[in-house]
């Protein structure tokens, strides 16, 4: 697309009104059947970005020359990353209509490439969830199967990509809510090495977890954002002083010969869907084809990441979390005839924070509290380390790991609901990369029941290069196998209709112009 | 319980069944130019919420980093304070829900201080050394300020609402941590003085700190518990907030000894708890009850990655530090000759600086010390201001002093040339010239205004001429008269036993 653009075959502009010409078609408004990727639509300023590189392109000269690679292409945005001129809420009731005053250097850095931005995408609450079910903006389907999740938190960001609603888009990855969404959407999701891109600007979830990351349908697009996106940031001390390079060269390489690939013992058993365990294993006889050579490697304490992950997590996220209280942005509710600032901060956390959210802050609050802080985070912590010694020890012996992104494929709304446990069960085998901070990435591995499963990379901290050298690697032999690419058999989607009768829980809010 | 709680001892009568244990927590406001993890600027008195940025506000996204500059200081204090710097620390998130705090947490070190275990030596007004052991000096952002406004106290209970100003919220901040200081005895309220006198001292010659506790640079609370006398298990301790003078710690440490001894002897139990101390009635009354049990949740900030100290920067900044103030006092003392008391007085004064510099400059110590001492510490206290505020320098003190020695202008006129400096004319020997100040020593206008006096005093000449010398005085006067105070006293006595003949 980037390559077309550069080429002159289509105008940016042409290009970003045939996706926002897109969301108007298939998005609808969250009331419907619409799939609903998007919270808020950025037409006027996406188009007048688009005309701006157009201009410059036709110009020539110097400036044109020093346009980013992919200026004029657009990207959606994950809710829950700050944009000025456009509404951030994290897809929360505590958020609505709140109004950023300053850019996350993410999107500082998209601004300055000049990638239109086409809106901001939904997600789970503060990025809370599995399945984007607990957006209090209702859900978005998966353009798949719209009765089916598209994962989560990511799901709009993913959707977006999936339903051609937007080539690229950013995600935040927590537990895998980039990857997982990913998978199960048939689209290339990846979570950059900790520290590798920015989380200035980022809505917090839980600090020494949350990764940005691209979202996109090949795994050089995904290449080509991350180092878009990555570098140093001086606003963010947990940024990594020196940039993760090589990645969109790597993705361009096509070979795995004498590539060490790993398949965790603990990745693939219990719990796993067969059609998902049968595309792994074809994933894995393609990279043997192709001159990897693949061994058995064992994780033992895998096997904990995920009760750890669900201390450490919810710990980070209730102290982050604090700073809604009404007080100084945001939405705030006064109990009847008043209220002491203890009442008014009670009622406010009490009618904007959804149940998953509310769950997990008493969740972290209990885990940190004194007397239980040693039972709990602290032995959550020093899993954590257990964890980091099992990737030093794989990685000693392999390149990259190789696993299944999500034990199924996207399963029915509501079916996980009720059963919090059944939900962070799906997050089993993307949990333990964020504990270690190392980098990961899901790639469509194919269909099981016709729902689109993900194959997972990992690789040591600062190897993102490796991890997309061995997905290019997959994802060109599989697209040969299938004779084009996996989207390619997604079901073409219907109009969206709107509810009957209108006027039902409308969420979507627009800055367009509103011409079509 | 309560009912005791208004009644207190003499001192000598607490003093006499119980020992006070004391304990301090002293914050410092650092002078850096930026917050403690922002780049606003740290500033005093600007208009509210001017100096924040989207970090100090706490807005959705933001991250904090970590200000260099407070990190070098507290490393200094640390130094000077002769503690262990961490090689390693880290910073804590201290959770709590309060408006003045933006993110409902406080970002502060916990269990790893920067710098931990050290002593101070603080010096009682007789010369008494009392090693005060120091357990941690930790790094931690200020809160912002909270105004209620719409009810008669300016307190929370009857406000019909409050303001926030998160200017100072984020200001960088050093906690210095005593560990329990027994034995000071009778002497507790003056170590509790000396104590935070000394501190402010030092981040004042550190140059860390603008250490002005009027406006909360330099905070006290101060813990007092009592044991009986000859036990040595700790009582229950009291808090006293935020005492904002070295006098008012005194009093404060005081009070808190004479209120938990009337509660003991009539056997009741102490409540843990902060208190809040009056200064208009020199008392303290009950705050909140605080408890070792207060759930902070601290847990590390993942946020920051670890501040690491090297031995080679620390040595860098230890050979930065200047003269301990203790030692300084001591060798000033020594080298200016002043007397225990004048040299206590000075120091009372505050203008021991001032007196350095002018002696730097090239005046005599005594010179040094009658000026700043007398006049200009006049009319400092006429204008109501600092000394240091009167707009008279040391080089104006040290012309002054040059003027009197080449006999251009007398004591009394130099009293009025500092009015003038004061006033801001300019430089003493501009002043003299302008208003022409100089003192009369043309002998031709000196001799007819004796020869004046003499011929208007007959009875003062034969005097005189009988031998009284003394009463050459009443003709100095008449002459000072006609010459407006201008005139050489010294010069016009020779004029005046040389026109009568005689010698001395």
């Amino acid at each position: 697309m980037a390559e077309r653009l550069r080429a002159g075959e289509i105008t940016s502009v042409e290009l970003t009104r045939a996706h926002l010409d897109r969301i108007a078609a298939v998005d609808g408004d969250g009331s419907g059947t619409g799939i609903h990727a998007f919270l808020h639509v950025n037409t006027d300023e996406a188009l007048a970005v688009a005309a701006e590189v157009d201009a410059i392109r036709a110009a020539g000269g110097a400036e044109a020359e020093a346009l980013h690679p992919l200026a004029g292409v657009p990207v959606a945005v994950k809710d829950n990353i700050v944009t000025v001129g456009q509404p951030t809420t994290a897809a929360s009731r505590m958020l609505e209509g709140w109004m950023s005053p300053y850019d996350a250097t993410v999107v500082t850095r998209l601004r300055e490439a000049r990638l239109p931005i086409l809106g901001k995408t939904n997600m789970d609450e503060f990025a809370m969830g599995g399945s984007t079910e607990h957006s209090a903006f209702g859900n978005t389907r998966n353009p798949w199967d719209p009765e089916r999740i598209p994962g989560g938190s990511g799901g709009g960001s993913a959707a977006a990509v999936a339903a051609f609603m937007a080539p690229l888009a950013l995600g935040s990855d927590t537990g895998g809510s980039i990857r997982q969404p990913g998978a199960v959407t048939g689209t290339v999701g990846a979570k950059p090495t900790y520290g590798g891109v920015s989380r200035y600007g980022v809505i917090a979830m839980a600090s020494s977890l949350d990764q940005v990351g691209p979202v996109a349908r090949t795994v050089q697009d995904a290449a080509a954002l991350q180092e878009l996106l990555g570098g140093h940031d001086p606003k963010d001390s947990t940024s990594l002083p020196e940039p993760i390079e090589g990645l969109l060269e790597a993705a361009r390489r096509d070979d795995v010969a004498g590539l060490r690939i790993g398949i965790v013992t603990e990745l693939k058993g219990e719990g796993y869907q067969e059609g998902v365990l049968a595309r792994f294993r074809e994933a894995v006889a393609v990279l043997k084809e192709a001159g990897a050579e693949v061994v058995e490697v064992s994780c033992p304490h895998f096997r904990y990441a995920l009760g750890a992950y669900y201390l450490i997590m919810p710990s980070e996220a209730s102290s982050n979390l604090a700073k809604f209280d009404g007080v100084r942005y945001g939405n705030r509710v006064v109990p009847d005839g008043g209220g002491t600032i203890e009442q008014v901060m009670g009622a406010t956390r009490a009618a904007g924070f959804g149940e998953e959210v509310k769950r997990r802050i008493i969740l972290g609050t209990y885990a940190l509290s004194a007397g239980y802080y040693d039972a709990y985070y602290g032995s959550a912590q020093k899993i954590r380390t257990l964890v980091q010694r099992d990737f030093e020890a794989a990685f000693a012996q392999v390149d990259v790991l190789v696993s299944p992104t999500s034990p199924t494929t996207a399963f029915g709304f509501g079916e996980k609901l009720d059963d919090p446990l059944a939900m962070y069960l799906n997050d089993v085998a993307t949990i333990p990369a964020n504990l270690a901070g190392v980098p990961g990435i899901s790639v469509p591995g194919g269909l099981a029941d016709g729902l689109p499963v993900g194959v997972q990379f990992l690789a040591p901290a600062r190897a993102d290069a490796v991890m997309y050298r061995a997905a290019a690697a997959l994802e060109s032999r599989l697209e040969q196998a299938w004779d084009g690419p996996l989207w390619a058999q997604a079901p073409e989607l219907d109009e969206a209709r709107p509810a009957q009768p209108a006027g039902v829980g409308t969420s979507r809010t627009t800055t367009a112009g509103g011409e079509d | 319980m309560a009912a005791v709680t208004d009644e207190v001892l003499t001192f000598e009568e607490a003093l006499a069944e119980f020992e006070p244990v004391l304990g301090f927590e002293v914050h410092v406001e650092l002078n850096t130019r930026t917050k403690m993890f922002s780049s606003a600027p740290n500033a005093f008195g600007d208009v509210p919420n001017t100096n924040v940025t989207e970090v100090d506000l706490g807005l959705p996204g933001v991250l904090p980093v970590v200000n260099g500059k407070a990190v070098e200081y507290a490393i200094k204090l640390g130094l000077a304070l002769n503690c262990q710097i961490a090689p390693v620390c880290g910073f804590a998130r201290k959770n709590y829900f309060y408006p003045d705090t933006p993110k409902n947490f406080q970002t502060s070190q916990y269990d790893d201080p920067i710098a931990h275990d050290g002593w101070l030596d603080v010096e009682l007004e007789d010369g008494t050394v009392f090693r005060v052991e120091i357990e941690r000096a930790h790094m931690e952002e200020d809160a912002g300020k909270l105004t209620h406004v719409g009810g008669a106290s300016g307190r929370i209970q009857d406000a019909a609402h409050s303001l926030v100003d998160y200017n100072r919220a984020g200001v960088p901040l050093i906690e210095i941590v005593t560990k329990p200081i027994k034995g000071a005895g009778e002497r507790a309220p003056e170590l509790a003085r000396a104590y935070v006198t000394a501190i402010r001292d030092i981040v004042k010659a550190l140059d860390i700190s603008d250490a002005r506790m009027e406006r909360g640079n330099v905070r006290c609370d101060a813990n007092v518990s009592l044991m009986e006398k000859g036990h040595h298990v700790f009582g229950i301790r009291t808090e006293t907030k935020n005492v904002n003078s070295t006098r008012a710690v005194a009093h404060a440490v005081t009070y808190e000894i004479q209120r938990q001894a009337a509660i003991l002897r009539a056997g009741g139990t102490i409540t843990q708890e902060t208190r809040h101390w009056h200064e208009d009635t020199r008392t303290t009354t009950a705050g909140r009850p605080k408890s070792d049990a207060d759930d902070y949740r601290y847990f590390p900030e993942p946020d920051l990655v670890p501040i690491v100290t090297t031995p080679e920067w620390i040595e860098e900044l230890r050979a930065q530090l200047p003269e301990p103030p203790a030692e300084r006092r001591r060798r000033l003392k020594a080298e200016w000759g002043y007397s225990d008391e004048e040299f206590r007085d000075v120091v009372n004064a505050g203008v021991m600086d001032e007196i350095a510099a002018t002696i730097e400059a090239g005046a005599s110590a005594p010179a040094a010390r009658k000026w700043w001492m007398g006049e200009i510490a006049r009319l400092a206290n006429v204008a109501e201001r600092e000394v240091a505020e009167l707009g008279i320098g040391p080089a104006d003190v040290v012309e002054v002093e040059a003027l009197i020695a080449e006999k251009t202008i007398n004591d009394k006129i130099a009293k009025q040339v500092l009015g003038f400096v004061a006033a801001g004319e300019g430089s003493p020997r501009g002043i003299v010239e302008a208003r022409s100040l100089a003192v009369v020593s043309d002998d031709g206008a000196l001799t007819a205004a004796v020869q004046e006096a003499i011929a208007q005093n007959p009875g003062v000449v034969d005097k005189i001429r009988g031998g009284k010398l003394q009463a050459v005085g009443a003709l100095i006067g008449p002459v000072m008269k006609a010459t407006r105070g201008q005139a050489d006293a010294g010069r016009v006595r020779e004029i005046v036993l040389e026109q009568l003949g005689v010698s001395e």
